[in-house]
């Protein structure tokens, strides 16, 4: 007489060889997907998001954009290419911009993050935020949280004295320029060409120096 | 992506040990390169080891009079290093060259020398390609080839190198140290550390299994004219179609080296006995052997134009 455990394993052993021959239209059963090469691992990871502690328990795969928008329902940052070329992405964590497409949220424990929810409110619009808005800094308004979150990150980087491509000299602090403005915006990428007056939005916040 | 676990090192010799180990490892730093790739199904790790908690993020001055730079500073606290900036302008030019702020941010030292080619056939997995498959034939041969390379390639592989700071290095003569999975550790020369494709286009780099770098030292100021002109398709953001590194001193001598035409950062030292006689004369010894398709012949005449314009610059 086999006990209760015999009979699951040798059961779990059955369904295993009926899942391989049975191809791939036939979900194979959840005691073997866990044993298999790709079955899912998952993480705990605790940060603060626009000032707020979150935990999660993720899979390991996913992205700190993903966590942001699909686990913290904070879909302000928006997924345009997924592979750091565009910048729709774009938050600042720990101070410095990134791109939340290309970074594991289980990399980040510990981590400040903010988000363009934690830059302002549509009561409380961030000065980015609201000169934007005057200057038509968008049409459709996709790229434009990651323009804004890169923007504020921008504006620190040239007062920490972070040189840029175009900086004639490389030991002088960088001043606003368009030049220096356009070098440092160029990860983020504006479909709609939305790009002068993106420009000239940042700039009248960086104090009309452009 | 493929699911894989993930663990934080504790100390580089632990990490080097683990991933030799076990040859579904990859160590992670930035992320920048290998999460693209792992999207894309092109890496597919089964285990992830952080190694970005070892304290390697310092830029310290050597006995030497030179730097050494921790594998983990990021790309742009290596560029703005005043230290950097004063005394490896090159070194600072290259890096703002590269990338963008985002990406600066995050890609670290070890992992810009450790990014993979951007060869349009090696990141589409429904081409052949040698790299991503030993054997499986050269798609870019015979196809697109505008950005391929004309200098080293081979017939199993015609990639270029991506990184524009891997020039800079390349023409200061820094010095790569790793730590070995048996603890030992040992210091690679920039010129031996990335290599041409030959029959193993697959094999990119001279660190075996689990070899984990630590640090990237530069030998002492050479003084001079740094510059780094880099020609692309688009004003920023954009990979190098030809870049060149220099360093010129008064009298019109100095170093030169070459981006985004080889598998690895150009240089021929022969050359630069020339470098008094104008960009012709060093382009003579620094392309010789040059092997181009019927769309990247463009890059010779490039480069040597771009030589030539660092070396005006460089009188100015």
């Amino acid at each position: 007489m086999h006990d209760l455990d015999e009979l699951q394993l040798s059961r779990r052993g059955l369904m295993a060889a009926g899942a391989a021959t049975a191809a791939v239209s036939v979900s194979p059963p959840t005691a073997v997907a866990q044993d298999g090469p790709d079955a899912p691992v998952t993480a705990k990871v605790a940060f603060t998001v626009n000032g707020e502690k979150r935990s999660l328990t993720l899979d390991t795969r996913t992205t700190l954009l993903d966590a942001l928008r699909e686990h913290l329902k904070l879909t302000g940052s928006k997924k345009g290419c997924d592979h750091g070329q565009c910048g729709a992405c774009t938050v600042i964590v720990e101070g410095r911009r990134i791109n939340a497409c290309l970074s594991l949220a289980v990399m980040h424990e510990g981590d400040a993050i903010t988000t363009i929810e934690g830059l302002g409110s549509p009561e409380r619009l961030h000065p980015l935020q609201a000169a934007f808005v005057k200057h038509d800094g968008y049409q459709c308004g996709y790229c434009t949280p990651g323009q804004i979150c890169s923007a504020k990150a921008v504006l620190d980087e040239i007062k920490a004295g972070v040189p840029s491509h175009v900086s004639a000299d490389l030991t002088a602090a960088p001043k606003v320029t368009e030049d220096e403005l356009r070098e440092r915006m160029s990860g983020n990428i504006c479909r709609c060409g939305a790009y002068s007056n993106i420009i000239e939005a940042i700039a009248e916040v960086a104090g009309g120096r452009a | 992506m493929k699911a894989f676990a993930y663990e934080r090192a504790r100390s580089p010799r632990e990490a080097a040990s683990a991933a030799a180990n076990d040859p579904g490892a990859r160590f992670i730093a930035g992320g920048t390169n290998l999460l693209d790739l792992m999207k894309l199904e092109i890496e597919t790790p089964r285990r992830l080891i952080d190694v970005n908690g070892l304290g390697l993020d310092e830029i310290k001055p050597t006995r030497d009079g030179g730097l050494r730079i921790g594998a983990l500073v990021r790309n742009t606290d290596l560029a703005s290093d005043k230290r950097v900036r004063k005394d490896y302008g090159v070194l600072s030019r290259a890096l703002l060259a590269g990338a963008s702020g985002q990406l600066r941010n995050k890609a670290t030292t070890a992992g810009n020398l450790l990014q993979r080619t951007r060869c349009p056939y090696f990141y589409d997995p429904n081409m052949p390609c040698n790299k991503r498959r030993p054997g499986a034939g050269c798609s870019a041969i015979g196809g697109f080839t505008r950005s391929h390379a004309v200098l080293g390639a081979s017939e199993a592989c015609i990639a270029t190198h991506p990184s524009d700071m891997a020039v800079a290095l390349r023409l200061l003569d820094a010095t790569v140290e790793t730590v070995r999975p048996d603890g030992g550790e040992r210091t690679i020369p920039i010129a031996d550390f990335h290599r041409l494709p030959g029959d193993t286009p697959h094999v990119e780099t001279a660190l075996a299994r689990g070899e984990l770098i630590t640090a990237v030292t530069l030998p002492r100021p050479l003084g001079g004219q740094h510059a780094y002109h880099k020609v692309r398709d688009r004003a920023s953001y954009a990979f190098a179609l030809v870049s060149v590194a220099s360093v010129i001193q008064k009298d019109g001598s100095g170093r030169v080296a070459l981006g985004g035409v080889a598998h690895r950062p150009w240089r021929v030292e022969a050359a630069e006995a020339a470098m008094t006689q104008g960009a012709k004369a060093v382009g003579e010894t620094l392309l010789a052997g040059a092997r181009t398709t019927s769309q990247n012949g463009f890059k010779l005449t490039l480069a040597e134009r771009a030589l030539g314009a660092a070396m005006a610059q460089a009188r100015a």
